[in-house]
């Protein structure tokens, strides 16, 4: 644990990345003690005359939006619903998707087979397609969100565990921890489960970002989490009509994302680098 | 080889198969009544049941469901709500410039991702390679609407270089192309450097280098034909990641395909538009997974085919 730490500190992108997580991690745990306004109050003063948003300036940091709301505001509670969804969805991805592929991949069989048609039947469709589909039958709201997110994103994971215990359990101690005796629930929790953590947690951090962007696109297309609730790709939606007049609506919920995006995927690549001892050395 | 095409054929169909089988089943999960909808709020108990049975509801599940797949085999989508119209119409009209965009995309993410991935590979563990590889990062981390919004805004808006967006000349494709290119330009420059590092470890390339070849010569006459293979194969796959990508980058340009057309159904929350392109989307990508799996054995003669 102390030695991958030692080798993930020295690459400095991931570790960057790291930092810049911990901050909006920080950021939306104290929207409310730092947020300057109330995210949905709609200032009289906050439109010009004519009735355009106002550029950033000293009372609104980062100007305000189309409905003359504090956009820093907004910003920070929009944090809150991207961390949320990204960790949350993502988490439910990644357990479902664990335990089907490491089922699948130990099993095998009937239910293994089963499964793993069922992840070629799932990535037929595009995610984000999928993911419309679903939140438009059914009422978009930030559990339906997480829970379309969690259906669409658990089929990478799956593949890639299905793929690592089969060839696990080739290996000969697991051959010889059965012929001890062991159980299949004991083979795979204490012999194969410990080889997946590394597997599980770099996908789980790369899934993040990827969830981060999914999100970020459903709530652009207005099928994301529902007003008031402040998201980011909402906010880039309800201005996008304003945009060439007041681009700072669309530049700052966007490099939001777009930094969030790639701090998640700049540390999982560093932790593919730190604990994957196949990759070892290559680089 | 041509059993292993035929199985490919097979599991393809049936991959469509499973499609339909859920499809059908979300259309179920519409809590709106269709009879209701076509009866209107203060028909008759008689009437709804008329409805009722003309479009087949009474019927048990198998039978809807084999009708269901009978009308998707002869191209039927159903009826949009709000244009009142045939959705497979509607689609098969939007689908050139969608292709077309998707064909001017692949040409961007290969110009963008090859030479990338072949610079990173060559300079590999240095600066050049570093900087490459974090900018690959940075293209498939950036939500397709924010760069499709900011590349408008500096060179259709600032510069004036590029129309506000629409359809019909050279220069209405480029700057949608490179939008959803980028993106993909990056995974390529990543799948490009790997596939070259692994070429370059071979014993003939250390040949090449033993007889004194300028080492880029080593990398363009040795290394590229081999390490390009396994990336031309992938090609086909890029139609399915698309799928997604236009919806966003289509509204964002006003481009006239299926993706503002699943645009403008998602803003009116027309479920049959919905429904079809996603049907479409999946048709394409299962094509494009056995185009890619045709494909491979065919560049890449080491491949084994099972």
């Amino acid at each position: 644990m102390r030695d991958h730490w030692i080798r993930f500190r020295r690459d400095w992108l991931a570790l960057g990345g790291l930092v810049v997580i911990i901050i909006f991690i920080a950021a939306a745990v104290l929207a409310s003690a730092i947020a300057p306004y109330n995210p949905s109050e709609q200032f009289f003063d906050g439109l010009t005359l004519e009735g355009s948003p106002l550029g950033p300036n000293s009372r609104f940091w980062f100007g305000t939006d189309t409905n003359g709301r504090d956009q820093f505001s907004r910003l920070l509670y929009g944090a809150q619903t991207s961390l949320l969804i990204g960790i949350v969805a993502n988490g439910i991805a990644v357990f479902v998707g664990t335990c089907l592929g490491v089922v699948a991949g130990y099993l095998r069989g009937f239910i293994g087979a089963a499964i793993m048609r069922f992840t070629d039947l799932m990535m037929a469709f595009p995610p984000l397609l999928l993911a419309i589909a679903l939140a438009a039958i059914l009422k978009p709201g930030l559990n339906i969100v997480i829970l379309v997110i969690a259906l669409v994103n658990w089929v990478q994971i799956a593949r890639v565990i299905y793929a690592e215990t089969l060839a696990l359990s080739e290996r000969e101690y697991i051959e010889a921890a059965r012929a001890m005796g062991a159980n299949t629930w004991r083979i795979l929790w204490r012999h194969l489960l410990p080889h997946l953590v590394p597997t599980i947690i770099v996908y789980a951090t790369l899934g993040i970002a990827t969830t981060v962007l999914l999100e970020s696109m459903l709530s652009f297309l207005g099928r994301g989490v529902q007003p008031p609730t402040p998201a980011w790709g909402m906010m880039i939606f309800e201005s996008q009509s304003y945009f060439l007049n007041a681009p700072w609506l669309v530049f700052i919920p966007g490099a939001a994302i777009l930094i969030l995006a790639l701090a998640f995927n700049l540390v999982g690549d560093g932790l593919r680098d730190v604990l994957d001892p196949t990759q070892r050395g290559r680089n | 080889m041509l059993l292993y095409l035929s199985k490919r054929l097979v599991a393809s169909l049936f991959i469509l198969l499973g499609v339909s089988v859920v499809t059908f089943g979300l259309t179920f999960m519409i809590p709106a009544d269709p009879v209701a909808m076509i009866a209107g709020r203060n028909s008759t108990p008689e009437l709804r049941e008329q409805i009722r049975r003309q479009i087949g509801l009474d019927q048990p599940l198998p039978s809807q469901y084999a009708s269901y797949l009978g009308r998707l085999v002869r191209g039927d989508l159903g009826k949009s709500y709000a244009r009142k119209s045939d959705v497979g119409a509607l689609i098969a009209s939007r689908l050139p410039p969608t292709l077309l965009l998707m064909l001017a995309a692949i040409v961007a993410e290969l110009l963008i991702g090859l030479p990338a991935g072949i610079y990173a590979a060559a300079r590999r563990g240095r600066v050049g390679d570093k900087v490459a590889m974090t900018l690959s990062f940075l293209s498939v981390s950036t939500p397709q609407f924010v760069l499709g919004l900011t590349l408008l805004y500096l060179f259709s808006y600032l510069l004036n270089w590029f129309p506000l967006g629409g359809y019909g000349s050279f220069s209405h494709i480029v700057l949608p192309a490179l939008t959803l290119g980028l993106a993909g330009g990056g995974w390529y420059s990543r799948m490009m450097r790997s596939s070259m590092i692994e070429v370059l470890r071979n014993d003939y390339i250390r040949t090449a280098r033993a007889k004194g070849m300028p080492e880029w010569q080593v990398i363009m006459n040795h290394g590229l034909r081999n390490a390009i293979l396994p990336i031309v194969a992938m090609i086909g796959l890029d139609v399915g990641i698309f799928m997604s990508g236009v919806v966003v980058v289509e509204n964002v340009f006003g481009w006239p395909g299926i993706g503002q057309l699943m645009w403008q159904a998602i803003q009116s929350l027309d479920i049959p538009i919905i429904m079809g392109v996603t049907i479409v989307a999946a048709l394409f990508i299962v094509l494009g997974n056995l185009i890619a799996d045709m494909i491979a054995p065919l560049v890449d003669p080491r491949i084994q085919l099972r």
